[in-house]
């Protein structure tokens, strides 16, 4: 039988094509819209993005019913645990594109050892972190990003402990690509996405995200027209860090520490403005600029933190069994079977 | 040089190592059962040692032992009560004298009978010197000072040749017991490639103790046993852990599926893992994981990726994977979970075997949430219960819960090895039309079916949330739920269909039936037999397959006035009987760690029976 050979127009998709059939669920005004939309617009930008090679792995939260609305192929599975299954997908197949949706809760709380770890062993995974502050699906909670002092429902008296800054966690765990982002900032979050896409090896996005009911208005600051400019410092790679409505306000390195500087005729000048470098194999600037959120005198960086190429555990994986087949040939069951000291009863 | 020593025939023997945990008795313990095999006798062996790596040196807690049983007949358990201690000091004599049989030999390592190894034995006189092992036949041999001579003019550190004591006593039991010293050589060289003195050293202390049986007076009778009639094949000596790792191996190369394994080291059940870890050949993924929780969730992935996946645990790791269990119910995903169940509740003992955690594997979870559970009854049942598991988990879309334990795990026997293609062969399907898809369709078995990600114009959403029947979608539906929980369970009971019947060792009905599972298999056999060759009439059967259970479990037990049931826990087949047929039984429960003794459950058995023959 003669073969048939079909000439395949390669179709370009759109963001509709990403859009599964089910009704998203999430409160009205939610940041989760936003994110949703994002990754949808973006999807068809990545180069060579095919919609049934990619995975949304998520745990549980508003946030990680992301995978039902997203028309790819999608596992909503248990608390804490989307960065372990994805882990499991990625190693088994490499060839696919793994998603994980999480939110603070979900990752940094239950789920905090699977992200460390998946962090460690560099795993091609593109993990996005709906950051919300608060426990959103059991209504109102603190959440291990709440800050110091926050007054919810299981802390009526204000919460004691401290945070963790998610950026700073994924750098200290050696994440190879560090971003922060904000849900209302389309263009940006776009194009962290895009980034994130692109990188081989795990890719950690901090989106800072807007819980309407529980926490409303938690990053005001970085969203207000009237304050955002003055709040919002956007790493540039081999660019100085520069921020301010009138693009005025620097950081520079004063004793180990970053500090707000001027800049201007009797001031600072552009030089000496610390120049982002996210390839640095050192993460103790990064690390440094993720903790000025803590700093209410300093601005919120937003950007790539951290970008650095290290082969990944999947990769290794594969590279080891193809070694190891050189090595030993393909392997022979019959053979390891009757293999060791064997003997013959006739 | 004495010629002419006696030499007795016989037809069993029972022999138990034991000594320091640095004494290297495991491996004396394991080169003996090897040598053994290979010279054609049965054998089981039951390894025991203590938790603590290097517990504290001379102390009674710190011995370790490796007992075997070989015999020319067919045998089915380690054996109840050793015949030949070899003992590296006085811990080991303080630990063991008490389990010897009347009259047992007991070859001991004088040089270790010092003032400070007695008081750490906790002995107040030597009793070598104070006539308290009057009544065993006890034969003093300066094994240290005789290694050391004999390794005279090597290069090792003393610290070095007082480590090769073990294999003097080695070579002197293979003199007594008339074995070839060629296969434990073999495995030295292959051992100590690197290191030419350490394969020279221990070589010479080997044949050392080998000569000096030949040589001293000591020893007037060295003994013969003759290669067992087993049937016709080839054979290897496995140990219940090697063959749930080469079971999988088999179950990936007949599906045709690469194998993922995500575990966590955890006694007994890491090597396991670390098998199967060598076998990167067969393209096998092992993933060490963070913690147990992570060993599942990431095959639980795999499985969802089109892997063969498995994870391998004990207890307090079961109890971990929980809730991935269930999500792997709910998401209808097949996945074999291995317990080698160990002593518990908690930590409990880690290196002892025990059967306790047959309710958690049934029952442990939240929700209505079904799976199979299996249990291997030898260690090399192992093998083949491995790939019956796979097998089930990928017709029925379920995971499966397989059963071992430690007494399995570590223990071996020989094993006729079977030839790859008279494996069964593991069909999996894989669903790539897109015409009239949906994720919670139903085949014949009520499974559903198994996509793998990639596949173009299938991509679909699951997850842990009730789905409904057919679309997959979310469903918080009343009737939904009941329909889907009722489907789940009966897919799981439909199993029953697919499994052998229970078989009855013996009469089909009468006085007594011996109903077990799991690893009492041997000692349960070798307990019937004897009593039948004492003249009582007693059947056995024994479960391989906990849920469901074989379609004629009840009217086998209806058939008989008395169930006796032997477990290594307070009774959890026993309930899982009563509650599934109603029928009565007698519970038997010994929970001391260790596996049953024959004498035990012959014990029972004629206590049931009375006179009645």
């Amino acid at each position: 039988m003669a073969e048939k050979v079909m000439e395949v127009q390669e179709v370009k998709l759109t963001a509709k094509d990403f859009a599964s059939d089910q009704d998203v669920r999430w409160c009205p005004g939610c940041g989760d819209y936003s994110i949703l939309a994002q990754v949808q617009r973006t999807f068809p930008e990545i180069a060579g993005i095919k919609k049934e090679k990619v995975v949304w792995i998520s745990g549980i939260g508003c946030s990680s019913r992301f995978p039902y609305y997203m028309n790819t192929y999608g596992f909503h599975s248990i608390h804490g645990r989307a960065p372990a299954i994805a882990t499991g997908t990625k190693v088994a197949r490499p060839d696919l594109s793994v998603w994980v949706a999480t939110g603070d809760g979900d990752l940094l709380s239950i789920g905090g050892n699977h992200f460390i770890h998946a962090c460690r062993k560099n795993i091609d995974l593109k993990v996005l972190l709906f950051n919300n502050r608060i426990y959103g699906l059991t209504k109102g909670q603190y959440s291990p990003t709440s800050e110091q002092g926050k007054k919810t429902k299981t802390t009526p008296f204000g919460s004691v402990d401290y945070p963790f800054n998610p950026v700073s966690l994924a750098l200290g765990s050696e994440a190879t690509f560090v971003a922060r982002t904000l849900d209302g900032d389309a263009k940006h979050l776009q194009s962290m996405i895009k980034r994130a896409a692109e990188h081989k090896g795990l890719a950690f996005i901090e989106i800072y995200q807007n819980c309407v009911i529980f926490n409303d208005g938690a990053f005001e600051k970085l969203t207000n027209k009237k304050t955002r400019d003055d709040n919002v410092l956007y790493l540039e790679h081999g660019k100085p860090m520069i921020f301010g409505a009138n693009k005025d306000k620097g950081i520079m390195l004063v004793d180990r520490k970053p500090v707000v500087v001027e800049i201007g005729e009797g001031k600072h000048k552009i030089e000496d403005i610390l120049v982002h470098d996210e390839n640095d194999e050192s993460f103790m600037i990064a690390t440094m600029l993720a903790h000025m959120t803590e700093d209410p005198s300093m601005p919120t960086p937003l950007g790539v933190f951290r970008k650095i190429n290290k082969p990944t555990y999947d990769e290794g994986v594969e590279a080891q069994i193809e070694n190891v087949k050189k090595i030993k040939g393909e392997g022979d069951l019959e053979k390891v079977l009757f293999s060791g000291n064997t003997w013959e009863v006739n | 040089m004495i010629k002419d020593k006696e030499v007795q025939s016989l037809t069993e023997v029972t022999v138990r190592f034991a000594g320091d945990s640095g004494d290297g008795m495991q491996l004396t313990g394991s080169q003996f059962s090897e040598t053994t095999a290979a010279v054609g006798n049965d054998l089981s062996t039951l390894p025991d040692y203590p938790a603590e790596i290097r517990a504290p040196i001379g102390t009674v807690y710190g011995v370790s032992g490796f007992q075997l049983h070989f015999s020319s007949e067919d045998i089915h358990t380690p054996g109840d009560r050793p015949d030949v201690l070899v003992a590296m000091n006085p811990a080991a004599i303080k630990k063991n004298v008490s389990e010897l049989k009347p009259g047992a030999m007991i070859i001991v390592n004088t040089d270790s009978f010092d003032k400070k190894n007695l008081q750490l034995a906790k002995y107040e006189t030597n009793p070598l010197e104070d006539n308290s092992l009057k009544g065993f036949e006890v034969f003093p041999v300066p094994i240290a000072q005789l290694t050391s001579k004999a390794l005279e003019g090597t290069s090792l550190s003393p610290k070095d040749v007082s480590r090769c004591k073990n294999f003097f006593a080695l070579g002197l039991m293979y003199w007594l017991y008339d074995r070839p010293l060629e296969p434990t050589i073999n495995w030295i060289k292959a051992k100590f490639k690197a290191k030419p003195e350490f394969i020279e050293a221990n070589e010479k202390a080997l044949r050392a103790g080998y000569n000096y049986g030949d040589s001293t007076e000591l020893f007037s009778t060295r003994y013969h046993i003759e290669p067992a009639k087993l049937p016709a094949g080839t054979y290897r000596s496995i140990s219940g852990n090697e063959a749930t790792a080469l079971g999988f191996l088999a179950a990936s190369v007949k599906s045709g599926l690469p194998l993922y394994l995500g575990s966590y080291p955890i006694t007994p059940a890491s090597e396991i893992l670390q098998y199967l870890s060598n076998y990167k050949q067969f393209g096998v993924k092992t993933f060490q994981a963070e913690d147990e929780i992570a060993g599942i969730t990431s095959a639980i992935g795999a499985s969802y990726a089109g892997n063969l996946a498995i994870t391998t645990t004990s207890g307090p790791g079961l109890a971990l994977k929980t809730e991935a269990i269930g999500l792997a119910v709910m998401t209808e995903l097949p996945l074999v979970i291995v317990d080698v169940q160990r002593g518990g509740p908690s930590t409990g003992l880690p290196t002892k075997t025990e059967q306790a955690d047959l309710l958690q594997a049934v029952y442990g979870r939240n929700g209505e949430s079904p799976v199979a559970v299996l249990a291997a009854s030898t260690p090399s049942d192992c093998f083949y219960m491995a790939i019956e598991a796979t097998r089930i988990a990928i017709k029925y879309m379920t995971p499966v819960i397989l059963l071992t334990d430690g007494y399995l795990a570590n223990g071996s026997e020989p094993w006729r090895i079977p030839h790859v293609k008279d494996l069964p062969s593991i069909p999996v399907k894989f669903r790539t039309e897109k015409e009239g898809f949906a994720p919670y369709l139903r085949d014949e078995n009520l499974s559903r079916p198994w996509v793998k990600p990639g596949t173009p114009g299938l991509e679909h959403r699951i997850g842990g949330l009730e789905k409904a029947n057919i679309t997959g979608n979310v469903n918080y539906d009343p009737d939904n739920h009941h329909n889907m929980v009722t489907l789940r369970a009966q897919k799981i009971k439909n199993i029953e269909n697919d499994i052998p019947d229970l078989e009855i060792d013996g009469d089909h009905q009468g006085e007594l039936l011996v109903v077990g599972w799991g690893g009492t298999y041997g000692a349960i056999k070798e307990a019937v037999i004897k009593a039948r060759n004492a003249g009582y009439k007693v059947s056995q059967a024994h479960f391989k397959y906990l849920n469901p259970f074989p379609k004629n479990s009840e009217k086998v037990l209806k058939n008989f006035k008395n169930v006796l049931v032997p477990e290594i826990n307070l009774g959890q087949l026993s309930k899982l009987l009563r509650s599934e047929f109603l029928v009565p039984v007698i519970q038997f429960n010994l929970v001391r760690g260790l596996p049953f003794r024959v004498s035990d459950i012959e014990g029972k058995i004629k206590e049931i029976l009375g006179g009645k023959k």
